[in-house]
């Protein structure tokens, strides 16, 4: 096994970047994601590559767009408040097919918000975030391992499907220190003959553009796109099942909430309820089967979230309502702690005369 | 023999452009003088939103349609993927660099990006249908500005190159216009510095191009060129405001 | 001599001012696929090949040849 090294959220998505051949960053500094630029400032000048703190929010994700254009692995990060001014770019990079990767570290909001860890902005990711008919592929890390797996995951995805990578985490599993294994193992890009890179004066212009004013065109687009999205749901859905065989509660929860969850799902356990969790790790793709699933079998799901409930939409339509879907939260910066889930889960099992 | 045909860097797509508007002479210059470099093949051209946004079906080289005003921000993104061998122009007009871009502009040109920017200032938002732009004359009357502009209603235009040449930043900055064939003339050889200092690696060249718009500004092409004459360059004066090679050589 | 891609041309006029000549005008009595009076040369023996309205005009429809 390879030796491991202690690195910080934040760190270890910047480091992953660079493990996947991303030699582009952009950024506008915002708390509390910016060790990575900082992570970035520091090595790109050492490995050839471009770290550029840009005038903007709005500029960096327009200069992300210009390398995606030219065919190159490219990445910017951001917080919630930073993320809304990338709202513009995120929707003309689906607009015009561009891979690329964007990183959000949730605080707390609406407006200026704080700077505490939160995940309210799960609409705003799952949904697009700009505006028009698209999707991100959004993935959401509940460790340090995976900060740095799921970036590399984010890349390849981007390439693969031509769209925009969002890794959706929070200001905890940002500054949260855990060794991590870094030999992790890359996809080269693929070859790119729709970029901008110089005709070379050997083939036809090429032309990156979401502009389409004839509208039979630009609806052929949007369905096309969605084509391409459902190859995405079908094939690159991730989540993780933990006890959920027997189980008779469903807690949900991704990132942080779930690491949460976990220990309260194992406390349930001890004193005999027979809890089980879903935790998406692809927030968009949404994973739907296992939930639609544990539907037929548990009695009530739990959606643990910092936030006022937004997955727990998801949960509902994934479970066609057929079971009660409650919500356990805290918002604005706060994080549940394992007992006020295990006091959800035992208020489920009760209701729910399971025991 | 032939004297003059259009340069092989414009494809042969009819421009979408009103009659008269002039737009088509500057893209015109820009291709000649890609040709005349013979940088067609590394040359990527960002397209505003605008008048001009379907710019990117009139050049032979690669093209990218940006969001508005972020076209400085897309070309530093294109530039920064590849400095060795990408050639990145773009092309916008006074609503896209000068209002809503003003900040990828100013902040491009204080890096001194190498790359090289094309400014249309009309003084009109045209393809929206005549409103007032950043640009738009004192008394101008336009769609939303329709007593005329007011400076204590709504502040006084943006003279771009006196304000970007206050920057330590910027290369190259000179003003032109494409109203008569002298002054077409000027534009090309400003246009073509401006491509040759990127070459070089002198870094970001803005030249504006003072220019008209006929059907807003509710005039024929030839009444437009005379009111651009007599009103446009009395506010917006031609020149070279900054040159810091030459300057240095003067120093010398 | 001048030729102009006819169907291309809009009949802005601004070769017709260009022309140090006065031997170009916007056709009257034509009609083009665009519905422009497209410019035409109405004395090719006069032209000097200076190119002054081919440097003037937007929509690029104007070759210049010297024989």
């Amino acid at each position: 096994m390879a030796d491991k090294v202690l690195m910080k959220g934040n760190e270890a998505i910047a480091e992953a970047a660079i493990i996947a051949g991303c030699r582009h960053y952009f950024g506008y500094p915002i708390t509390p994601q910016t060790e990575i630029a900082a992570y970035m400032a520091k090595k790109m000048p050492k490995i050839g590559g471009v770290f550029l703190q840009a005038e903007s929010e709005i500029a960096a994700i327009n200069m992300v767009y210009g390398v995606a254009s030219a065919g190159k692995r490219v990445m910017t990060s951001s917080s919630s408040p930073g993320v809304s001014l990338k709202g513009e770019g995120l929707s003309y990079l689906a607009g015009a097919d561009l891979p690329s990767l964007i990183v959000n570290v949730q605080r707390g909001g609406p407006g200026l918000g704080g700077i505490q860890p939160s995940q309210s902005d799960y609409f705003q990711a799952t949904r697009g975030g700009g505006h028009g008919d698209y999707h991100m592929i959004v993935l959401a890390p509940a460790s340090v391992q995976e900060m740095a797996e799921l970036t590399i995951k984010g890349f390849e995805l981007a390439d693969t499907y031509r769209m925009t990578s969002m890794i959706l985490a929070d200001g905890t599993m940002g500054q949260m220190m855990e060794p991590v294994a870094l030999d992790l193992k890359v996809n080269p890009a693929p070859e790119k003959p729709w970029a901008t890179t110089g005709t070379k004066l050997q083939r036809e212009h090429n032309i990156i553009n979401s502009l389409s004013l004839i509208p039979e065109e630009l609806e052929k687009f949007n369905f096309d796109r969605y084509e391409r999205y459902k190859i995405v749901e079908e094939k690159e859905t991730m989540y993780e099942e933990y006890m959920m065989e027997d189980a008779d509660i469903c807690v949900t929860a991704f990132g942080i909430a779930a690491r949460v969850s976990k220990n309260a799902v194992d406390e349930a356990r001890k004193r005999g309820i027979k809890a089980g969790m879903i935790r998406p790790i692809t927030l968009w793709p949404f994973p739907v089967a296992p939930f639609a699933k544990a539907a037929d079998k548990v009695k009530e799901f739990i959606s643990v979230e910092l936030s006022m409930g937004q997955m727990i939409e998801d949960v509902k339509l994934a479970t066609s309502c057929k079971r009660p879907v409650t919500l356990c939260n805290r918002a604005g910066g706060m994080i549940p702690d394992p007992e006020q889930v295990l006091r959800a889960i035992e208020a489920a099992a009760k209701n729910g005369g399971v025991r | 023999m032939v004297v003059f045909e259009k340069p092989h860097a414009l494809t042969d797509v009819p421009m979408h452009y009103c009659p008269g508007c002039l737009h088509g002479i500057v893209h015109r210059l820009v291709a000649e003088v890609i040709d005349e470099l013979g940088i067609e093949g590394k040359t990527i051209g960002i397209a505003p939103v605008g008048c001009s946004v379907m710019a990117y079906n009139y050049f032979n080289c690669d093209m990218i349609e940006a969001a508005h005003g972020r076209a400085p921000a897309v070309a530093t993104g294109v530039k920064r993927a590849d400095p060795e061998n990408h050639i990145v122009f773009t092309y916008q007009g006074d609503g896209d660099l000068a209002s809503i871009g003003m900040a990828e502009t100013v902040h491009a040109a204080a890096r001194n990006e190498n790359i090289t920017v094309i400014f249309i200032n009309n003084a009109i938002y045209g393809m929206t249908g005549g409103q007032m732009a950043p640009t738009s004359l004192p008394g101008q009357v336009t769609q939303t500005s329709p007593y005329g502009r007011d400076p204590k209603l709504c502040g006084y235009p943006v003279r771009v190159c006196e304000m970007l040449s206050e920057l330590e930043g910027p290369e190259y900055l000179e003003r032109v216009t494409v109203a008569d064939v002298k002054n077409v003339r000027n534009a090309k050889k400003a246009i073509k510095k401006a491509f040759q200092n990127q070459i070089d690696g002198k870094g970001f060249s803005l030249i504006e191009v003072v220019s008209t718009c006929p059907t807003n500004w509710g005039m024929t092409p030839q009444k437009a060129i005379d009111w651009l004459k007599e009103n446009m360059l009395a506010y917006y004066p031609l020149g070279v405001y900054k040159d810091r090679s030459a300057a240095k050589e003067e120093a010398k | 001599m001048v030729s102009f891609k006819k169907d291309n041309c809009k009949g802005c006029g601004l070769c017709v001012d260009a022309c140090p000549k006065q031997i170009l005008r916007v056709a009257p009595d034509q009609i083009n696929k665009k519905g422009h009076h497209p410019a035409e040369c109405v004395d090719q023996e006069k032209c000097i090949a200076c190119a002054f309205c081919a440097m003037m005009c937007p929509d690029c429809v104007i070759t210049v040849e010297r024989k």
